[in-house]
């Protein structure tokens, strides 16, 4: 599997991303400055976490308009599959990609912690290491992760089967306790239509090591290998 | 030169000279001085620039080592870690902007601290923070502990930096002055050390980073000084930060330093352009000159004194190689930062400034840098104060003062802090925040470094060397614990007004103190920083010289944590026990008498303690570690208990040692360890002459006192994690 990973004034998590993909594969994914006008071919491009200009004006809303940006939204409707974690996914909400929005947290506070997530779908390619319903703990750390979209879309994602994850207690249940930011439904990740587009708030890239953060976020990776070789 | 405003004693007294610190000022100038020129010895000569008051003291410090690359005198320490690489750190203060704007304070004090590692050539690895706040029932301490809590985790957060470790004290002694203290630690090259002496007459003077405003003009005058009711009025002297040019900032230096074009670097911070220039400039024996035009400002009219005295963050100076100007214009272009020209270094050993064409500023550097003042204040020792016997101390059922205990403000649990802290970030944070001290991966190497923060001001205001020597070991003790071998110290001295000989004693004997236990333990200081005056309306803070300190593990899987795990584990007490109450967190909170002499230190019994304890850690003959500090053995085993999710059983206390002061006494030098069979302990223990018995042994669910009552882990917990959310709530 190539994998790309876009970088932008402000990314802070490229190098944890870096790293899971290439334990995962073997390969050095190609690291693209989002500057650059054209994105190299490959199996997968990943938006990584961060602060992509500060978070100025609304997070991942500066980022969403990078000349890489164009380039990605051009393979992404080629099918190229994107992932895009925490301000990842805040790019790919601002940059139409996903559906709805993410909010500052309930609490109004940067929010970092372990957390226990279910998985919703096992039937992608992100996550088809997974059993449906299965429980991973991975680490969340941003301000405004608190997931919204209007009445029909909700419905739409959850009949469709597009929720990816929802935070839940360590037994699996959804309980507002253990929703770290207040989103909507307890979703902590979400697939476009064709489930080609994943974007999460948490970490899995930082529970990719036995010896930091434990193995629970190996599954997508091995999951994109697996679909992407 | 520029027709001037009348220097009157007014304007003199304004920034902060004496009557004999001007006529010093005459004696080198030959000449009365411009305003700016006056600006400019006013931030030189101020206590936080020149260390004028406590620099005769600073140099009793051990700051020499086998490992030491870099000692103090630098923007940061570094130390030899092996492997090609060191540790570059440091701590700085910025507790006068943080009671005033505590957001802006504190996130720029953590701008400052990550500035000054990364000019070394390091890139920042961790931060760390020591915070003391006021009472938690003055009206103020919500407010500022919101404001300190998000101001650090916003900056640190956004530039990706893990936040990993820390303390937070309430006491009303900083009801009027709280103290900011942030601490980074990088990683660099060791042969790759960057440095601020500037050299080469003839090379260019290059400005970096954001533009320069109005903000922070006079901030480290402000820092020099003794808070008043007005004070409040300075809030136009609190810098704004911006962590994502910090970041841009960070990228773009190391990218540039990765190259062969850099002579020397300083980052702008307290007193901006001036102390940068004047410090390169003092430090490589030259003068440098200035074009103040070609300075990029974001405000306009600016003048001299202001841009020299501008206090804007994220700013460097740097001195590049002939021909290295368009190196570093090509990487500042692509991080979109301003990169200009400014000046020349010159041999003339003057700092010539010009605005519009004209001169404006000419001073001799070295004067202006070897002649600052120094005092030797008079000074009092502080008063012994008497032992207390623990046989004196109010009797209270163990298990109902543990309740107490671990829901008072101090002990009770900070994760509503390092929650709101990025400290994953990197993914190489192996000991995480609640522990004795963070453990922190070396990318690309099997080692860890181990950090740490941590002071006793209530041992410092009973005993100021004791403190002194307590704050020192008991870092030393927190590094040990995880595993790691204590490399070199970083400090930060917050004291109260220098000029009362009160206060100065409080300096003198805690300098001693920490002298005497970093010589004993082999454990230099490498850098640090002074922050006096924090007083408000005379009432001063209890003494706080905050201890950073760093060590290293040569096989990172080989730390061990504070959680108890397994049922059916030894714990094992090493080091002596006698039952020590005074100036204890008991005595304080439970008896409410905040009196007695604090627990004296024994440095033989530390080290040959310590060593011990990190020999069977490295063995793998201990399973978890805690040391014995605030709230003594019953505390120590509480936070096992909920940091793993596993009880105990403990035995009865001891004849011969009163009850409190056996689960409550605050002896100094030991460590409370949790192993598969005790065994092999005690005989280590036996052989190293080290004290050590068996306390009890872990078990499900609940801490069980023999003879005494138990408490689940579940009430514990609520207790333990709900004072801060609902004081904050």
């Amino acid at each position: 599997m190539r994998a790309a990973v876009v970088s932008f004034p402000g990314s802070n998590r490229e190098r944890d991303i870096v790293m899971a993909l290439e334990r995962a594969s073997g390969k050095k994914p190609v690291v693209v400055w989002h500057g650059e006008a054209e994105i190299p071919d490959c199996d997968l491009i990943v938006l990584p976490g961060g602060f992509s200009y500060g978070d100025y004006l609304r997070a991942g809303a500066m980022a969403a308009h990078s000349p890489a940006m164009k380039e990605l939204k051009r393979k992404a409707a080629q099918g190229v599959p994107v992932l895009g974690v925490c301000n990842g996914f805040q790019i790919l909400t601002e940059a139409g990609l996903l559906p709805g929005a993410l909010m500052r947290n309930a609490s109004l506070k940067f929010v970092c912690r372990q957390v226990h997530l279910r998985v919703e779908e096992s039937q992608s390619l992100f996550t088809n290491a997974y059993e449906k319903g299965q429980v991973i703990r991975v680490p969340v750390a941003h301000a405004d992760g608190n997931y919204t979209a209007d009445p029909e879309t909700l419905k739409h994602m959850e009949d469709r089967g597009l929720v990816a994850f929802r935070y839940v207690t360590a037994d699996g249940r959804t309980d507002p306790a253990t929703n770290p930011n207040g989103s909507i439904h307890a979703i902590a990740g979400i697939f476009n239509e064709t489930k080609t587009v994943l974007g999460l708030m948490p970490h899995p890239e930082d529970a990719t090591d036995p010896d930091a953060g434990g193995m629970d976020g190996f599954g997508m990776f091995k999951s994109l290998v697996d679909a992407l070789h | 030169m520029i027709p001037n405003a009348k220097i009157t004693d007014a304007v003199v007294k304004e920034h902060g000279l004496t009557a004999d610190e001007y006529a010093l000022l005459l004696k080198i100038m030959d000449r009365e001085p411009t305003l700016a020129e006056l600006g400019i010895f006013s931030v030189m000569w101020s206590e936080h620039c020149s260390y004028k008051s406590s620099r005769v003291w600073l140099k009793t410090f051990p700051v020499s080592g086998p490992k030491v690359l870099q000692g103090p005198g630098e923007n940061a320490g570094a130390v030899d870690i092996g492997d090609g690489l060191a540790a570059v750190f440091k701590i700085e203060s910025h507790n006068h902007p943080s009671f005033i704007e505590p957001y802006q304070g504190a996130a720029t004090g953590v701008g400052g601290i990550l500035r000054d590692v990364f000019t070394m050539g390091a890139r920042p690895i961790a931060n760390l923070n020591a915070l003391r706040f006021g009472d938690p029932s003055h009206p103020k301490t919500k407010h500022l502990v919101s404001g300190v809590v998000a101001g650090i985790g916003g900056y640190g957060n956004c530039i990706g930096v893990p936040t990993v470790a820390g303390e937070t004290n309430f006491h009303p002694s900083y009801n009027g002055n709280i103290l900011v203290n942030a601490m980074t630690v990088g990683l660099a090259r060791a042969d790759r050390i960057f440095k601020a002496a500037a050299r080469g007459p003839g090379n260019r003077v290059l400005y970096v980073g954001a533009k320069t405003g109005r903000d922070g003009i006079h901030g480290a005058t402000m820092a020099s000084a003794e808070f008043t009711e007005e004070s409040e009025a300075k809030r136009p002297t609190v810098q704004v930060g911006d962590p994502f040019t910090e970041k841009l900032l960070l990228e773009a230096c190391l990218e540039l330093m990765a190259e062969d074009a850099i002579v020397a670097i300083q980052d702008m911070g307290a007193a901006g352009l001036t102390s940068s220039s004047v410090e390169m400039a003092a430090r490589g024996g030259l003068g440098i000159e200035l074009d103040l035009d070609r300075v990029p400002v974001r405000e306009t009219g600016m003048t001299a004194y202001e841009i020299m005295l501008s206090e804007s963050q994220e700013r460097m100076l740097l001195v590049v190689k002939p021909g290295a100007e368009t190196i570093a214009e090509r990487i500042f272009a692509k991080w979109e930062l301003d990169c200009a020209d400014i000046g020349v270094v010159t041999e003339t050993g003057h700092l010539v400034v010009s605005k519009n064409g004209v001169v404006e500023i000419d001073i001799p550097v070295a004067p202006l840098v070897d002649q600052a003042p120094l005092y030797r204040r008079p000074y009092v020792a502080s008063p012994k104060r008497v032992e207390i016997k623990a046989a004196n101390v109010k009797v209270v059922d163990p298990v109902h003062a543990l309740k107490r205990l671990m829901g008072t403000p101090d002990q009770a649990s900070k994760r509503w802090i390092w929650d709101q802290y990025d400290h994953l970030v990197g993914n190489d944070t192996i000991q995480t925040p609640g522990g004795d001290a963070a453990v922190v991966r070396v990318r690309d190497t099997r080692k860890a470094l181990a950090m740490v923060v941590d002071c006793t001001p209530r041992y410092c205001v009973a005993d100021p060397k004791t403190g002194g020597m307590q704050a020192v070991a008991e870092t030393w003790r927190n590094l040990t614990a995880v595993g790691a071998e204590p490399i070199a110290i970083t400090d930060n001295l917050n004291f109260g007004n220098p000029e009362r000989p009160e206060i100065m004693g409080q300096i003198v004997g805690c300098v001693e103190g920490m002298s005497e236990a970093c010589r004993a333990l082999d454990y230099p200081v490498i850098s640090g920083n002074v922050s006096l005056y924090n007083e408000t309306n005379g009432q001063a803070i209890m003494p706080t010289p905050v201890v950073g300190g760093v060590g290293l593990l040569d096989e990172y899987t080989k730390t061990v944590g504070i959680g108890l795990r397994q049922p059916g584990q030894a714990l094992v007490l090493l080091g002596e026990t006698k039952g020590w109450l005074g100036a204890s967190i008991y005595l304080r909170d439970i008896a409410g008498w905040e009196e007695g002499a604090p627990p004296p230190v024994d440095l033989a019994a530390e080290r040959r303690n310590g060593d011990l304890v990190r020999r069977l850690i490295r063995e793998g003959k201990v399973l978890a570690c805690h040391d014995l500090s605030d709230g003594g053995l019953l505390v120590a085993v509480a936070e096992m208990a909920l940091a793993g999710g596993v009880g105990a059983r403990l035995d009865a206390s001891p004849a011969g040692i009163p009850a409190a002061g056996w689960w409550f006494g605050e002896d100094q030098a030991r460590y409370l360890v949790a192993a598969a069979s005790a065994e092999p302990i005690l005989a280590a223990a036996t052989a190293a002459g080290v004290p050590a018995r068996v306390v009890g042994t872990t078990e499900a669910d609940s801490l069980t006192l023999a003879g005494s009552g138990a408490i689940s882990l579940d009430e514990l917990r609520g207790i333990h994690e709900g004072w801060l959310p609902g004081y904050m709530s």
